[in-house]
Parts: C-alpha cells; structure tokens; sequence
C-alpha cells in the first residue's frame, strides 16, 4: 500500500532534529506539524516574519494581524518572535534555517526542482519558494510520486520552470524515500508493501541501490 | 513643523504624478495600507509601477486601484488571489514582474539603505536569472539584483508617535519596513497616533527618520483565510 498523505506527512516528520528551526511549505507539509515525535522541539518559521509559528486560533480569538505565509490565521507560542520580511529573508538566505519541506510538482534525480509554474496555465508567482530551496541548509520534497496521469514525477531532467537548481536533498513520496546522491537516486526506504521493481517502474530517474 | 495629516487624501496631497513607482507594504491582506490605498483610487493617478509583495484581493487591498485600470505594471512574488488581475495581465493591460520573495525585500532594503544591487544565489538556473549578470563568490554561483527606489512608499503601521516613530503588531510588520525605507517620500497610516515620549525608545520597529507623513484612521483589517481550532475541552 503506498502511503497516504498523513503517512508521508509523518514519514517526513522523522526527519525534523530537536533544536531544529524549519520552514514548511503549504500541502501536505502542513500536515506535518500534527506528527512531531515527542521530546523533538523544532521552532516553525513562516516567511512572512514569524519565528514560533503556533497552531490555528481557536474561535473567536483569531487576529488579523497574525497569519502565516499561507495567509491563514494562526496563534502564537511562548517562544513567538516577529521580525519584517527582509529579516526573515536574510536568516533563510543566510543559512540560519535547518530544513525546508516543500510540495512539488517535479524532481530530477540531480536534486532539480519544479514547483511553482506550468507554462500556458495560470502562473501565481513563486512566493518564497526560490529563496528557501536556494538558501536552506537541507531541503527535502514530500509529494505523490506519480501525477494524476500516472506519470512519474521522479525525472532524470525537469520538464517545467525550475525553481531551484540542484537544492533537493531528500524526496519523500507515497512509495518511498530517495536521497539525492552522485550518480543519481538512492533508494533509502520502501513504503509499506512496496517492491523494489514497483518503485523503479514508477520511477524515471536513475535509481541506486 | 508636523508629520501628522487629518485623513489619507490630505497625506498624500501634491505626492502624486502619472507613472510615478509606490513600494507598498503589506503580505496577503495583512498589514496594508488600506486608507492610503483607497485615497490614491480618488486620486485617479494612473500608470502606476507597484511594487508589493500581493497585488489585493477582488475589491480590496491593491485590487482596487485595479479595478480602476490605475496600476499598469507590477513588481510581486505571489498574485494568486485575486481574478481580476490575472484578467489585465492575461489580456497585456498589466505588466507584471515576477521577484522571488526575499529578493524583492532584499530589493526594497537595499534600494533605502543606499545599495544599488546586491548579489543572490536566489534563483540561479531559473527563469529570474535571464539576462541577469552571473558571479561566482566561494565556489557558488549568484545573480546580480538591483535595489529599487521608489518615488512614493504607502505602509501601514499599529502606532506612531508625532515625529513619526513607528511600531508595527504582529505579522503585519512584513514588507511594510523595507518599503518604507525604499521611498523618496514614505506615507505611514496607523492605528492610533500616541503623544511624544509614550513609546519606549528601545522598542521602536522603524525610526521616524523613515516617516515623511503619518495619518491615523479606522481600519477594516480584513482576514483573507480565517482557520480556526474548536476550544478545547477541559
């Protein structure tokens, strides 16, 4: 069975280190902060100038002020601390962040991501998406490793506009983990009842064992 | 002299020219100069450059002077919210330039702190790099960005003194301090305008040294995404 998305989201959750300061994107990313391990304390950022990113409010306490990058409204923590979004651009360009967990639409196998834009459909703007792939310490994608079509999203070269060159470390899909390695993907973990061949096929990259 | 207007027409009186550049503050809905924004729709100035993060929703925020056909190019990252700006960007009415985020605060920033261009990795290998000059710095490739200078910067703040000290609330801090430093002239709208010397020095998010003119007045503050938890159960 490949992994639903709150499987991925707690797959991905494994990856955060206690003490860790982390971006999450919107999408299954989102999810991820229901499936933080007990005893792991990682400090949220959202780019539009928060560090400590809390849960959402509950009713009747939202604030407009307060909202994340995804422009929803959110509570604040203990540890909260605001900042404008040259500050929080120069910490996520300046290395300070440990991890990005970002969606995507496409990954190549030499760490290549597409995320932001397909040419001849309506294009929104890329956000901060460029900013956090190309200044964060460690990147790691979660998404379905096929597209609706059945194609695989898992790619020797990208397809669509790139939103960073070479910035993936790790993809976290509904079939598996692969590392981004010299020489092509390597295959770190299978999910549950996944064979080998299974992911291969789905797979149109170079895969290392 | 005084920094302090009695409404947002008046802060913005004899500021205003056709084809003139505004940095606006603000991210989503959150933080934007809204009173300002509506007193440049009266204005009718028109052929306006923008450069904001967001571009307003339908109705509301920037989407107003949009709906009046007053904006003709845009400077944003994200513009995903509102339907009649894909409309005039769709059709050619409005040119639109697309900035990775940090790089258009980095932009703003440098353009107010008397730096012309500054070099980012921040889209390397991607269609932001087009024309753009290549260097290498520690082994890594960067990009050359300019930084941008505004004839007028409109940003919204929580609470100013009169000489234009100002403090912002929360999240709606976020372009609003970049952009007001890249302005020649920079307009503050705020919630409460307070007496001199009832600000705490130390706690001051943007010295008034930034701040030409400062109006106070209602504002809406409308919430583009209310999610919400159920209260718990004790």
């Amino acid at each position: 069975m490949p992994w639903d998305r709150n499987r991925m989201a707690a797959r991905a959750a494994q990856e955060l280190q206690d003490g860790w300061y982390v971006n999450l994107g919107i999408g299954i990313p989102t999810l991820i902060s229901n499936h933080i391990p007990t005893g792991i304390a990682v400090t949220l950022q959202s780019e539009n100038g928060m560090l400590g990113m809390g849960p959402f409010p509950i009713a009747g306490e939202e604030d407009p002020d307060l909202i994340n990058a995804g422009k929803q409204t959110i509570a604040e923590l203990p540890q909260t601390a605001y900042f404008d979004s040259a500050t929080s651009f120069a910490m996520i360009r300046g290395g300070k962040i440990d991890m990005a967990i970002l969606g995507a639409m496409e990954v190549s196998e030499e760490g290549d991501l597409a995320n932001w834009m397909v040419p001849g459909k309506l294009v929104k703007g890329m956000g901060g998406a460029m900013d956090l792939v190309a200044g964060v310490k460690r990147v790691v994608v979660v998404m379905d490793h096929t597209d609706k079509a059945g194609r695989s999203k898992v790619l020797k070269s990208c397809t669509l506009p790139l939103t960073g060159k070479a910035v993936v470390d790790r993809i976290i899909t509904d079939l598996g983990v692969l590392d981004v390695v010299p020489g092509g993907l390597k295959v770190v973990e299978l999910a549950d009842g996944i064979s080998l061949g299974h992911l291969r096929a789905a797979t149109m990259a170079s895969l290392l064992n | 002299m005084t920094k302090t207007y009695t409404d947002a027409d008046a802060a913005l009186d004899g500021l205003l020219f056709d084809g003139m550049t505004i940095a606006a503050g603000g991210f989503g809905l959150c933080g934007i100069p809204e009173l300002l924004i509506e007193a440049l729709r009266r204005s009718g100035a028109k052929n306006l450059t923008v450069a904001s993060n967001n571009c307003g929703v339908d109705g509301f925020g920037l989407g107003v002077l949009l709906n009046t056909r007053q904006i003709s190019r845009m400077i944003s990252s994200y513009v995903g919210e509102n339907a009649e700006f894909m409309r005039q960007y769709l059709s050619g009415e409005l040119e639109l330039e697309f900035n990775p985020q940090g790089t258009l605060a980095e932009r703003m920033r440098a353009g107010g702190a008397g730096i012309p261009g500054f070099y980012t990795a921040t889209g390397v290998g991607t269609i932001v790099a087009e024309g753009k000059e290549h260097k290498e710095f520690n082994g890594r490739v960067h990009i050359l960005e300019t930084g941008i200078i505004a004839d007028l910067s409109i940003v919204k703040a929580w609470k100013a003194d009169p000489s234009g000290n100002l403090i912002f609330r929360k999240t709606a801090r976020n372009f609003n301090v970049p952009a007001a430093t890249c302005g020649k002239v920079c307009v503050a709208e705020v919630e409460e305008i307070v007496p001199l010397g009832s600000l705490d020095p130390d706690h001051i998010h943007l010295p008034g040294i930034y701040v030409n003119r400062i109006v106070s007045g209602v504002h809406e503050k409308r919430i583009e995404q209310l999610t919400v938890r159920p209260k718990e159960v004790a």
